[in-house]
């Protein structure tokens, strides 16, 4: 079997090394807030009060909400529950379409209004053929 | 199997695998790349840009897999004193820090024609950028200390708190909101990605494990002469 000095060691390592993961718990549990990329239309209307700094709001772009009159573009972020109006002009990814994921950054005029400075797409984990997408839509 | 009471017979062996290793490395790395360039169908929604997947996320794999290996030899490295595990894990390093960099570099460059930006600061994104972090401050103790006890010390503590941020990586996805979308592949769910481009993937994964292996030897055949040549009472 092992010397004792092993053991001690081994007594030892998992001591640091399991009061490491219990600090990086706190850590992170404590800084949740700033982990999150985006908030949802629902954590916006759940808001006690506007913030005045920059915000990103993540959610599906709602089916027939695009609008696009010269060059400025409205559309509505929907989590399925709350949704919130979104006015934007410049240029978008090219993945950003009608039911896809989108992240819009900017700043809230209200709980319903985000004027945007920038639009980022968030693709799905769905990867396949055309063919195959299809195929599906058909069923 | 290894002998390291004779090094040169060891020494031997680590040769004759190493050209082995590596045109096995070209043959399936063309494999791959034909597979992954040529062969596979482009994507419903992303069309050409999904290939850059086939590199992104097998060096994304290999980066976090090494890593893992590296920490757990770590564990044995400060309680067992196994000496072969100190030559092992510093042989790995480089490969896995290199694959890193390329899954970062990969992510960025994809990132811009789909997502719309470069970076971001999400949580997959910045943990892995620590992983890099980690890599680095692995490789950079065994540079720092005179006194080699030292840095196997060092090294082993910075490569057990790295492990703590593995799970980080793979879970980031899931338990906070990201810009990175989820994983496609998956145990306990069905996996996303469509067959023709599961055969890709699976292939470039085997290129670029092949590959760190073939690093790795090379690596360690260096430790190993630098010990032929100091005398084995040092190590």
């Amino acid at each position: 079997m092992y010397g004792k000095k092993v053991k001690i060691r081994a007594f030892f390592i998992i001591l640091v090394f399991t009061s490491a993961i219990l600090i990086t718990f706190l850590v992170i549990n404590s800084l949740k807030e700033n982990v999150v990329f985006f908030k949802s239309p629902t954590d916006i209307n759940n808001l006690n009060q506007i913030e005045s700094k920059k915000i990103r709001v993540g959610g599906m772009v709602k089916k027939n909400s695009i609008e696009i009159e010269n060059k400025n573009l409205k559309f509505v972020i929907t989590d399925f529950k709350n949704e919130i109006i979104v006015t934007f002009s410049g240029a978008v990814p090219n993945l950003f379409e009608e039911g896809k994921g989108v992240v819009a950054e900017g700043y809230l005029e209200d709980r319903k209004y985000l004027k945007a400075e920038k639009i980022l797409a968030k693709h799905d984990e769905n990867y396949m053929p055309p063919e195959v997408k299809e195929a599906m839509q058909g069923n | 199997m290894l002998n390291y009471f004779n090094p040169s017979n060891t020494l031997k062996v680590i040769n004759k695998l190493q050209k082995f290793i590596f045109a096995l490395f070209i043959a399936v790395l063309i494999l791959g790349l034909f597979e992954a360039l040529v062969l596979s169908p482009e994507d419903y929604k992303q069309s050409d840009s999904v290939r850059i997947m086939y590199v992104h996320v097998p060096a994304a794999w290999i980066s976090v897999g090494i890593f893992s290996v590296i920490s757990i030899l770590s564990f044995g490295i400060l309680i067992f004193k196994n000496k072969n595990f100190i030559l092992i894990s510093k042989s790995l390093a480089p490969s896995g820090f290199v694959f890193n960099i390329i899954a970062l570099v990969t992510g960025s460059i994809w990132g811009k024609p789909t997502w719309g930006t470069w970076w971001a600061w999400d949580a997959r994104i910045t943990s892995m950028l620590l992983l890099a972090v980690f890599y680095l401050m692995f490789m950079l103790s065994w540079k720092i200390f005179e006194d080699e006890k030292k840095s196997i010390k060092l090294s082993s503590y910075i490569a057990i708190f790295g492990l703590i941020n593995v799970p980080i990586i793979k879970f980031s996805v899931d338990w906070w909101s990201t810009l990175h979308q989820p994983s496609s592949i998956n145990v306990f769910k069905e996996t996303t990605i469509h067959s023709t481009m599961l055969m890709p993937l699976g292939i470039m994964t085997a290129a670029f494990a092949l590959f760190s292996i073939l690093i790795f030897l090379m690596k360690y055949h260096t430790e190993l002469l630098k010990i032929k040549n100091k005398g084995l009472d040092r190590l």
